[in-house]
């Protein structure tokens, strides 16, 4: 890939609400180049989404989330995406990654209680045939996600002038 | 009154003028400030755990003179990897408490009393104190706008009488955010060595260019020889607070400038040459890479200042090195000073007059963008209400 789409990506990546005409500005091209990587970018799906790092704790919205580690026995001839597929329909869950180590898949579920997210595990994802074991982990506490810091001050420690 | 007991020379020279700025602005609790000198990063994570770990593991003497001999090989590393400068880590480099000390001993030992040292002009507020202080005499050659702040070899030569003993040589710039491009070099190393002066050269921003490579002007053929090159970790590696600067230069003047350091400092803190070392090693293993992040993060900011000022009608230069901005408000009317405190007082942001650099600095202010990107568009947006309000 071109560095003039590396760069995009790695402004966007920091603040994907930055402006097209800010991002041009700090690439040095036009902004009709910066919508046409874009666009290209999001037809080759390397961009798949622009979302936002709530911290949902300051809202008045419920919510639980837990991570699950899950182990399956890979269906003949499928391999994990199968089973992977089965399980990311569910809309409870947010991320599902394969795993190297003592289990297979980690998902990443959220409900808005801990009896709707009881009821996933125990309804939804152990009964599906390949599903040999789970054990859920919940969330007590966001220090940070995707690389943005959810606790404590981060203000800057400079002095206001300085030579 | 202990008035009597205090030197001419000392009293004479009248403090940074950034300071009295510093005063009112650090009184504004919600002002935006573009006045920063230094990074808006922290540390990377692996140095300041590498200096942490140290300490624990009792790392807390002294080290020789010169610093830790680990610190001058990887400096020497880098230097004839990255500028293809080549220095004897026993004899011909050390270590100092910032480029700034490095700044003063080179200077300490160069003057004799009366000595002209040749200063561009706006510049770093230490240089001209610093020889004040030793008893020679600043000579300032004021560099401008028109000609991209550079420093041309026809003021230089003007500016040279009998008793010039040094340049000195800070590029890329602060405040102006200047670079001498190489040709530029090449004419200044030749009045120097015609003229047989020595060259105090401060490439403390020399890993912040934006385009092309940064040539130091030791590299020169002939200069090697009238060169004491100065940097430090500050701002490649923003590591402001750690305090950590080398000097580097023929082992016969770095020996005298190690004897100043010795009485005088004794030794730059351990606890940041270890810092140092990790710095550089990390560096040699993943090509620089913390620079690297840094760099672009900041010459995308680089660009939206510059564009900001255009759209505010200020006239700019495009600075290609540093991390300022040193737009002229001329346009206003105004003088820098009463710029800069009206500003702060009616908008709440803080730059930096140029004055504070020089004389040559009037009309311009210094605006850092090592500055949060939102924070620094709040500040254009409040600096557009300002300028339009004038007029």
């Amino acid at each position: 890939m071109d560095s003039f789409k590396m760069q995009i990506l790695g402004i966007l990546n920091e603040d994907c609400r930055t402006p097209l005409e800010t991002i041009a500005v700090m690439t040095g091209k036009s902004l009709q180049e910066v919508a046409a990587a874009m666009d290209e970018m999001e037809e080759e799906k390397i961009i798949l989404h622009y979302l936002p790092v709530i911290n949902w704790e300051k809202t008045d919205r419920e919510r639980v989330e837990a991570m699950i580690e899950v182990s399956v026995t890979p269906q003949r001839d499928m391999g994990f995406d199968a089973v992977a597929r089965r399980i990311y329909q569910f809309d409870e869950v947010k991320s599902l990654y394969l795993m190297s180590g003592s289990y297979d898949l980690l998902v990443q579920v959220e409900a808005a209680n801990l009896k709707q997210l009881a009821f996933f595990v125990s309804e939804k994802l152990s009964p599906l045939d390949t599903v040999t074991g789970t054990r859920s982990s919940f969330v007590l506490k966001r220090y940070k996600q995707d690389g943005v810091i959810f606790v404590g001050d981060n203000a800057d420690q400079r002095m206001a002038v300085s030579p | 009154m202990i008035d009597r007991f205090i030197a001419g020379r000392v009293r004479d020279v009248p403090p940074s003028g950034i300071r009295r700025f510093f005063d009112i602005a650090s009184l504004m609790k919600d002002a935006i400030s573009l006045g920063v000198g230094e990074p808006d990063f922290v540390t990377p994570y692996h140095i300041r755990s590498a200096a942490i770990d140290s300490v624990i593991a009792g790392g807390t003497q002294y080290t020789g003179n010169k610093g830790m001999i680990e610190l001058r090989r990887e400096i020497a590393y880098y230097l004839r990897g990255r500028y293809s400068l080549s220095y004897d880590p026993e004899q011909e480099i050390m270590i100092t408490v910032g480029a700034s000390e490095a700044i003063d001993l080179a200077l300490r030992v160069c003057i004799e009393p009366g000595d002209e040292v040749v200063i561009p002009d706006p510049g770093y507020v230490s240089y001209a104190p610093c020889v004040s202080f030793s008893g020679g005499t600043p000579v300032l050659v004021p560099t401008v706008m028109e000609n991209d702040f550079r420093l041309r070899a026809d003021d230089l030569k003007k500016a040279i009488t009998p008793r010039t003993k040094a340049l000195v040589f800070p590029y890329p710039h602060n405040p102006t955010g200047a670079v001498m491009p190489a040709g530029d070099l090449k004419e200044i190393a030749d009045v120097c060595i015609r003229k047989d002066i020595l060259v105090i050269s401060d490439e403390i921003y020399s890993e912040l260019t934006y385009a092309g490579e940064h040539t130091s002007i030791a590299s020169l053929p002939g200069m090697r020889e009238r060169t004491v090159y100065i940097s430090g970790f500050s701002k490649a590696f923003a590591m402001t607070g750690w305090r950590l600067g080398y000097a580097c230069a023929p082992k016969e003047f770095l020996y005298e400038m190690n004897k100043i350091h010795q009485y005088g400092i004794m030794c730059a803190p351990r606890q940041s040459q270890v810092a140092g070392i990790e710095a550089l090693k990390r560096g040699r293993e993943n090509n620089y890479e913390d620079v690297a992040v840094m760099r672009d993060s900041y010459d995308r900011r680089r660009r939206v200042m510059l564009k900001a000022f255009g759209d505010m009608g200020l006239k700019c230069f495009e600075p290609r090195g540093a991390f300022y901005c040193f737009p002229s408000v001329a346009s206003t009317g105004l003088d820098s000073e009463t710029f800069c405190r009206r500003l702060l007082e009616e908008e709440k942001v803080v730059c930096v007059p140029g004055t504070a650099f020089g004389k040559s600095g009037e009309g311009h202010i210094r605006c850092c963008y090592a500055t949060d990107i939102h924070k620094m568009t709040e500040a254009f947006t409040r600096m557009k209400r300002f300028i339009d309000g004038l007029s």
